[in-house]
């Protein structure tokens, strides 16, 4: 029988039309054992939302390098949570300056991964956050 | 959503709850016991949607179809749900869904429920939960289900255990009309589509895989397959091929569509049982074990089957009604 695996979506919100680093990231995350959706570019967050309904998704990651990381993580979030999805890990990467990073992660958005990450880390990361809630849920969801 | 019962979640699913939707596949792709008890539960809304199957070799514009046929079954007004499946790893069990990337203008249509599945150990096109994902997306009242396959070679067509109308489709370049002409996938076609038809090669491919159909001995009873060109990209086409689709299911209503779907999930029951009795044999009994250290001892692998078999089958209780026979299927 199948067992759970760790669904991921990779979206990029907004006007940016540069996916390298999502593609990487997904496909080290396909590596690491993960079910990764990839949606691909220019997403809203109304879309990356009603994606991880569908999908059923236990992370959404933004790979944002547009400058706009302080509007969309909101946007995405309160899209998320206006879909009774706030159970969803929120996390992304991307280049976001020291500073909006400290204030993102101080306003509650997961660990945030910048330029020079390794590919590892953000798996290893994921998979504990996700050990961890599974374990708090009983396993059962 | 945290830990919901089967109860609550079937009775969600039947609010048309898209959330309760995606949790159930869930459970089915990962073998939660809670999913058969949810099923039951909705079991008498399953059998009104139509399922239709897209399968051919990677590359061949099956997500791009399936995201015009979709806009086109909206355009007659009817809900489409759509399964998109694409291969796992072998090596680590991960896999990457990229069907949405071709069908991402469907999205926010609240008529629309696109699903990517992973195929984790299947090996047929399909995963093993596509079935059950299927049934709850019939339960929850989406007209028109629409099942990718991952990309398949020649001889991968689980699909047609899914789907009641199966779409194969290719596309010019990818080899002869002798190519055309071999058993395996083409033979479990109901409609043929030649996609990319604005490719050089796309008439000659028509006119071969055309020859090809009408050329198969026996098979007089069988349904006449349509070849149908279109070119997916632009939406050229696929008013032909919805029309090639209704022709099928005619032809099924006109015979006997019920005894064909229950062909096919007494196959499903048959699959599960095995299933559960294989890893009973080989693990709680413990008969892998007899296994090696038989043919350690030097038997012959056939000898070790025929008495293994014969072992198993002495046991089993006949099913209630049936004549007594023997292992070999001879009356007693």
């Amino acid at each position: 029988m199948s067992t759970r695996r760790i669904r991921v979506l990779i979206g990029k919100p907004g006007l940016d039309g540069h996916d390298r680093g999502a593609k990487i990231v997904a496909t080290a995350l396909r590596d690491a054992g993960m079910e990764v959706v990839y949606t691909g570019l220019h997403q809203t967050p109304e879309m990356i939302a009603e994606v991880a309904v569908q999908e059923d998704v236990d992370v959404v990651g933004l790979s944002i390098l547009s400058g706009a990381h302080l509007s969309l993580f909101p946007r995405v979030r309160k899209e998320l949570l206006a879909r009774d999805m706030g159970h969803v890990v929120l996390t992304g990467g991307g280049i976001i300056p020291a500073e909006d990073v400290a204030s993102l992660e101080q306003q509650g958005y997961a660990k945030l991964f910048g330029p020079g990450t390794r590919t590892e880390d953000i798996a290893t990361w994921i998979q504990a956050e996700m050990q961890r809630r599974w374990s708090d849920e009983g396993a059962a969801r | 959503m945290h830990a919901p019962t089967a109860e609550s979640l079937a009775e969600r699913l039947l609010r048309a709850d898209r959330a309760a939707l995606a949790r159930l596949i869930s459970w089915a792709e990962n073998g939660d016991a809670r999913f058969s008890a949810a099923l039951d539960r909705v079991y008498s809304r399953v059998g009104r949607a139509a399922r239709t199957g897209f399968t051919g070799p990677p590359g061949a514009g099956k997500s791009t179809l399936v995201n015009e046929v979709a806009k086109a079954y909206r355009g007659r007004g009817a809900t489409v749900g759509v399964l998109a499946v694409d291969p796992s790893s072998p090596f680590s069990g991960g896999a990457l869904l990229g069907d949405r990337i071709r069908m991402e203008e469907r999205t926010l249509d609240p008529g629309v429920f696109i699903r990517s599945m992973a195929s984790r150990e299947s090996h047929g096109g399909v995963a093993q939960a596509t079935v059950d994902a299927c049934d709850v997306m019939d339960a929850f009242g989406l007209a028109e289900i629409l099942i990718e396959t991952v990309g398949v070679g020649q001889a991968e067509y689980d699909v047609v255990a899914v789907a009641d109308t199966v779409v194969v489709v290719l596309c010019p370049g990818a080899g002869d009309g002798i190519q055309a002409m071999k058993a395996g996938l083409l033979e479990v076609a109901d409609v043929l589509v030649v996609n990319k038809s604005d490719l050089p090669g796309a008439d000659r491919l028509a006119r071969d895989l055309d020859e090809a159909v009408h050329v198969r001995f026996g098979r007089e009873q069988a349904f006449p397959v349509p070849v149908v060109s279109l070119c997916a990209s632009s939406g050229e086409g696929v008013a032909e091929l919805l029309e090639a689709v209704d022709g099928h299911r005619a032809w099924l209503a006109a015979r006997d569509l019920p005894a064909a779907r229950l062909a096919k999930r007494a196959e499903r029951v048959r699959k599960t049982v095995d299933a559960e009795v294989s890893l009973a044999l080989w693990g709680r009994r413990g008969w892998g074990a007899f296994v090696a250290a038989e043919l350690a001892a030097g038997l012959a692998p056939h000898r070790v089957a025929r008495e293994l078999g014969r072992r198993v089958s002495e046991t089993l209780p006949p099913a209630p009604g049936a004549p007594e026979s023997n292992f070999r299927g001879e009356r007693a």
